[in-house]
């Protein structure tokens, strides 16, 4: 055990090192001159597009500016925002509760629609129920999430007036306000992880409904729904967990499309901009702490399993 | 992408080359193509697909008239006979777009899942082979480019590569290929543990023989099944890229661009981003489908 | 008693000289279509940037609705002599952090703009070459030669005045918490969410003033835009694409405020800008003036913006003092462009490939001119990039037309200098001709519109058959607000003045 949390623990810089030089190198590729874009509308004068050059750094070696943005890094100082001058840390920490709210709550539907139909499409196997169920999860599939996100925003928003369209309030702001404002876009991101929570519950629930534990209890007399729930759900929902932990991880990029659609100035919007901006800090930052938590995220997944399925172990 | 979870718990099907004592009726191949024929939902899906391969096929006979003809006079009107799903921006029929459209997309679909296999595939097969350092240094390639956000990466290789449709396939095949990747390792290290490839070795066989002959027929059906749903993906990730203009050139339809356009007009004219999005929506519909009814077929435990 | 509170609060009423002023406790939302860059009038680039300055910051000039340079900070100008202006300022006012506001405060901001690392102000008051302070309310500038433009300069971003002290201590973070002396200080940004700002009580025009805060929220989706407007979650939207009009005109709760922009669109021809320039329509004036004469202006304006924007064939909108009545577009003349293709001696079709920033409206528009020029025998390709890939691509030659807008400047300077004059940046096409440098330099010699106009509409002659540029249409100011929003006084640039809003009961 202890040596693999120690090997994966190990993983981790190199990864992480791995995203920054692929980041790097992808945005140097990147057509587009950031002075370009800083200079705005004054970018009619070349010596000022010039100077703004020399003073990025733009004009000097690749590999130096990566060591330059590196040391900076191990320093603990994620640069400035070009575009905004504001450290790259408090864009951060200004964004990503935003998305952490976002992804919580989507994975709060993601649960709350998928669990519950995995469970009963496994119980009621090969019914109407079950076909019911494997609809709707295919369904949240195969819906691409900007399409259902624009026509929401047309039917819920321009249409019916019930939610505001976009935009974004803080909890401790204004709590209600702040639900009103992400229960859109939270819906439409957990839909797809909905989707797949769906699945891997119904295949669990069959495997745990054929265990001998399950007969047993059957044998005793036990209520059908008593059975489901006491005993092949609870171990049903270990591997399900497990998952959505790994889910939770790809929540935080599949937040890019989505915060995109309904204005939500959260992580993805920030890369986004970021990136159609050429405000390579921000770029560089967004993605090593999104990577980190990916990777953590997935570490803690990996543990959880681990624990659970031991035979894993020699693997 | 569930494919992550996928890749360990799919056990192979039965090597091609059983042990002489066992006898079976049926060989394993066909078992599974019975049983995918048999699958209703499948079968479903299989029409849609080929509905839509159907339509990109023969878009310059069915389309009622050009995709690019414009009509000014002709903006943004509703559905009528004369234009069963309205006209567009700039007064060109959207039934004909929708139809030329889902050749973007299919090809989207397809090729980019070819290259992520053609990248993805023969790295993880040497990684679950040879593990030790070939193994770790691959996998950790993989988990840094799965751990930056998709469409990050997308976007910014689209963006590098300049945006055109060949470009978004590349891009999303290149961003797409560590998950199939992973799924070929998984499977790969799966296969390794069973006997048949220790009597293989046995035998004298070298590495590579035992990797062509034995082990790649036997990571074949996880591979297909990550091939289908990633199609689905896929097409998906076009469409997602032409929605931020990084996709086809116009004035060639793709679904994402149409969509994209469409989002402007939501309120006058809703039907601009009805039918792409059904249209998508149906696609890729059809191939989770079938992916699924291919698991079902090839995976005898029936996850 | 109660007859007497109401005659007291009438007469409050009569004394700040308005009718029907409600208690203005009240926060005015307004909707922005991107997010605006840092807020230092140094180092800021962007059109939605002045907007929020306008809220903070008073500038030594403004413009007026009829876009003539009133007094703002400044009370005065005069030249002395075509290289000596003298301003004189106005007494009495203080920025938001209690700094007095006086010559000195001119002298540093204007040095601020020449000198500071990354100041994007330099080219633009570049002229001056000395700033002397005579007494506590009069500078001096001394130019290095005549700059006719450089007042406008003062009306815009060089013109706004920040607090010395402030500046100082912050330095280049100055634009994260900016102290001016406008009529609301800066509270809080959160990027791309929202900029708060609240009233600024010792403004020295605060009677002008009616709300208690300000935020400014960008939404990119202009769909997304209305539906907040249409569900009062903004008070106010800055601009409404042209299609969501009649929206706006249909919703009893909304009004509209609409004016000629001085912005305009057009197309950059690559003529002499590298390899890329050796392309038929790069080398042949002819064929870019038969591209021209394919493209229906009228029917392409009506298609893609309901007719709503300006067909122009000069720089200056119709609504500017330079603008000359005399250069119009042609009408659509395919037997004319026909000739004009043969007379090239370039066998059709020609092929032009056009980059377009991939904004839908404006693919949209690219697509109707492919389709308006191809019977002239011209097959246009679009290649759409995202906007600052196509920048790039243009600064780099890269490129054989290029479709790209102006925010448009108040002064013709600023919209034809750097575009056409040889070696300049938004020259992306590096035209050059010596007929037209000469006239461009003539017009920055001259104080007197009326002659600058004359020199303006001799050079129009020449660029029009050259064609480095086709221009298009001009655009529109689309404002949308609340029906109860009153004393909005739309002025050309598109810049919201907050001065004299409030809402009706």
């Amino acid at each position: 055990m202890r040596g693999f949390l120690g090997s994966r623990l190990a993983q981790i810089l190199p990864t992480l090192f791995l995203v920054s030089i692929i980041v790097f190198g992808l945005q140097q590729l990147m057509p587009g001159d950031p002075a370009l874009v800083i200079a705005g509308d004054s970018a009619g004068d070349p010596q000022i597009v010039a100077q703004i050059r020399g003073e990025l750094m733009l004009n000097r070696p690749i590999p130096v500016q990566y060591l330059h943005w590196l040391d900076n890094l191990l320093h603990g100082n994620l640069g400035y925002s070009w575009r905004l001058q504001e450290p790259v840390s408090e864009l951060v920490a200004q964004k990503l509760p935003v998305t952490a709210q976002l992804s919580l709550m989507a994975f709060v539907f993601a649960v709350i629609i998928g669990v519950p139909m995995g469970i009963l499409s496994a119980v009621k196997r090969n019914t109407a129920w079950d076909w019911l169920a494997n609809s709707i999860g295919l369904f949240g599939l195969s819906i691409p999430t900007f399409w259902l996100g624009i026509v929401m925003i047309l039917v819920v928003s321009v249409w019916l007036g019930w939610l505001p369209p976009s935009g974004y309030v803080p909890l401790a702001q204004n709590w209600v306000r702040s639900l009103a404002t992400t229960v859109m876009p939270a819906f439409v991101l957990g839909n797809a992880i909905a989707a797949i929570l769906m699945r891997h519950t119904r295949s669990a629930m069959l495997v745990a409904l054929g265990q001998d534990y399950v007969r047993t209890a059957r044998a005793k007399g036990l209520s059908e729904w008593v059975v489901v729930l006491r005993h092949a759900l609870r171990n049903a929902l270990i591997p399900v967990v497990t998952l959505g932990g790994l889910q939770l991880g790809t929540l935080l990029s599949g937040a890019v499309l989505t915060e995109q659609v309904f204005s939500v100035p959260g992580f993805g919007k920030l890369v986004v901009d970021a990136v159609f901006n050429r405000d390579y800090p921000v770029i560089q930052g967004v993605v090593l702490v999104t990577a980190l938590l990916y990777v953590v995220l997935n570490l803690v997944t990996d543990l959880l399993y681990f624990l659970i399925n031991p035979r894993m172990r020699a693997g | 992408m569930s494919s992550a979870a996928l890749a360990p718990s799919l056990p192979p099907s039965p090597p091609p080359s059983l042990p002489p004592g066992l006898h079976v009726p049926e060989s394993p191949t066909r078992v599974a193509l019975r049983r995918f024929l048999t699958h209703r939902s499948a079968m479903l899906g299989l029409a849609l697909c080929l509905l839509f391969v159907a339509i990109a096929v023969a878009a310059p006979l069915i389309s009622p008239v050009s995709p690019i003809a414009t009509d000014w006079s002709a903006i943004r009107q509703p559905p009528s006979w004369a234009h069963w799903m309205g006209t567009d921006e700039i007064g060109r029929d959207e039934l004909a777009r929708v139809i030329f459209g889902a050749r973007a997309s299919l090809l989207a679909g397809v090729v980019s899942v070819v290259i992520a296999a053609a990248i993805g595939v023969p790295a993880g097969l040497a990684a679950g082979f040879a593990r030790g350092r070939t193994d770790a240094i691959l996998s950790r390639i993989v988990d840094a480019m799965l751990a930056i956000p998709f469409l990050v990466l997308a976007i910014a290789l689209a963006a590098f590569l300049g945006p055109n449709l060949r470009n978004a396939m590349i891009a999303i095949g290149v961003t797409t290929a560590p998950i199939f990747m992973r799924v070929a390792r998984g499977a790969t290290m799966d296969v390794m543990t069973h006997d048949y490839i220790e009597a293989a070795r046995a035998v004298g066989n070298p590495s590579w023989r035992i990797a062509v002959r034995h082990v790649m027929p036997n990571i074949f059906p996880p591979i297909l099944v990550q091939g289908t749903l990633s199609i689905a993906t896929s097409i998906i990730a076009e469409a997602s890229l032409s929605f931020l203009g990084l996709g086809e050139q116009p004035p060639t339809p793709a679904w994402g661009s149409m969509l994209n356009a469409a989002q402007q007009f939501l309120t006058q004219a809703p039907w601009l981003a009805i039918f792409p999005g059904a249209a998508i929506f149906l696609t890729v519909l059809g191939f989770n489908l079938v992916g699924d009814g291919l698991r079902d077929a090839l995976d005898p435990r029936g996850l | 008693m109660r007859r007497t509170l109401f005659a007291a609060a009438a007469a409050a009423c009569l004394l700040l000289g308005a009718a029907p002023r409600p208690a203005s406790a009240q926060t005015l939302r307004i909707g922005l279509r991107e997010d605006p860059d840092i807020l230092d009038p140094t180092l800021g680039g962007s059109y939605v940037g002045r907007i929020v300055f306008a809220g903070m910051c008073d500038k030594l000039f403004d413009y007026d609705t009829k876009l003539d340079i009133v007094p703002q900070l400044a009370t005065s100008y005069e030249y002395k002599d075509p290289t000596h202006l003298i301003l004189h300022l106005r007494p009495d006012v203080s920025f938001q952090d209690g700094e007095k506001f006086d010559a000195e405060a001119v002298k540093y901001t204007l040095t601020r703009d020449l000198t500071m690392k990354g100041s994007l102000r330099k080219g633009q008051i570049g002229a001056i070459s000395a700033i002397d302070v005579i007494d506590p309310l009069t500078v001096e500038l001394v130019l290095k030669s005549p700059d006719s433009p450089l007042l406008a300069q003062l009306a815009g971003r060089p013109g706004i005045m920040i607090a010395p002290g402030a500046a100082e201590k912050e330095g280049p973070k100055f634009g994260l918490h900016p102290v001016c002396a406008g009529p609301f200080s800066f509270v809080s940004r959160v990027a791309e969410q929202e900029i708060t700002l609240q009233r600024f009580p010792g403004y020295w025009n605060a009677k002008a003033i009616h709300f208690d805060r300000v935020v400014y929220e960008p939404i990119v989706n202009s769909a997304v835009r209305l539906a907040n407007l249409q569900a009062g979650t903004l008070d106010l939207v800055e601009y409404i694409v042209p299609t969501d009009v009649p929206a706006v005109k249909k919703d009893p709760k909304l009004k509209l405020a609409m004016s000629d922009s001085l912005g305009y669109e057009g197309i950059t021809f690559n003529t002499n800008h590298g390899p890329m320039a050796k392309s038929p329509i790069g080398e042949s004036a002819d064929l870019r003036r038969a591209f021209e004469l394919a493209i229906d202006r009228k029917a392409l304006i009506q298609v893609v913006y309901d007719g709503l924007f300006t067909a122009i064939a000069q720089a200056n909108p119709p609504i500017s003092q330079f603008y000359v009545p005399s250069v119009q577009p042609r009408p659509r003349d395919i037997a004319a462009a026909k000739k004009l293709v043969a007379a090239s001696g370039f066998k059709p079709p020609i092929s032009v490939t056009m980059i377009v920033p991939n904004s839908p409206d404006l693919l949209q528009a690219a697509q109707v001119i492919q389709a308006m020029v191809q019977p002239a025998g011209f097959d246009l390709k679009i290649q759409a990039m995202e906007f600052a890939s196509s920048l790039a691509t243009a600064e780099g030659g890269d490129f054989q037309a290029y479709l790209i807008a102006w925010s448009g400047r108040a002064d013709a300077d600023g919209n034809t200098y750097s575009f056409l004059h040889s070696g300049f940046g938004f020259n992306y096409g590096a035209f050059s001709d010596p007929a037209i440098n000469t006239l461009l330099e003539q017009a920055r010699l001259t104080t007197d519109i009326a002659a600058r106009r004359d020199i303006y509409a001799k050079m129009w002659i020449e660029e029009r058959k050259e064609m480095p540029i086709i221009y298009l249409w001009a655009l529109s100011n689309i404002v949308g607000m609340k029906r109860q929003l009153m004393g909005f006084e739309q002025v050309p640039d598109g810049i919201i003045r907050l001065q004299g809003m409030y809402m009706a009961n």
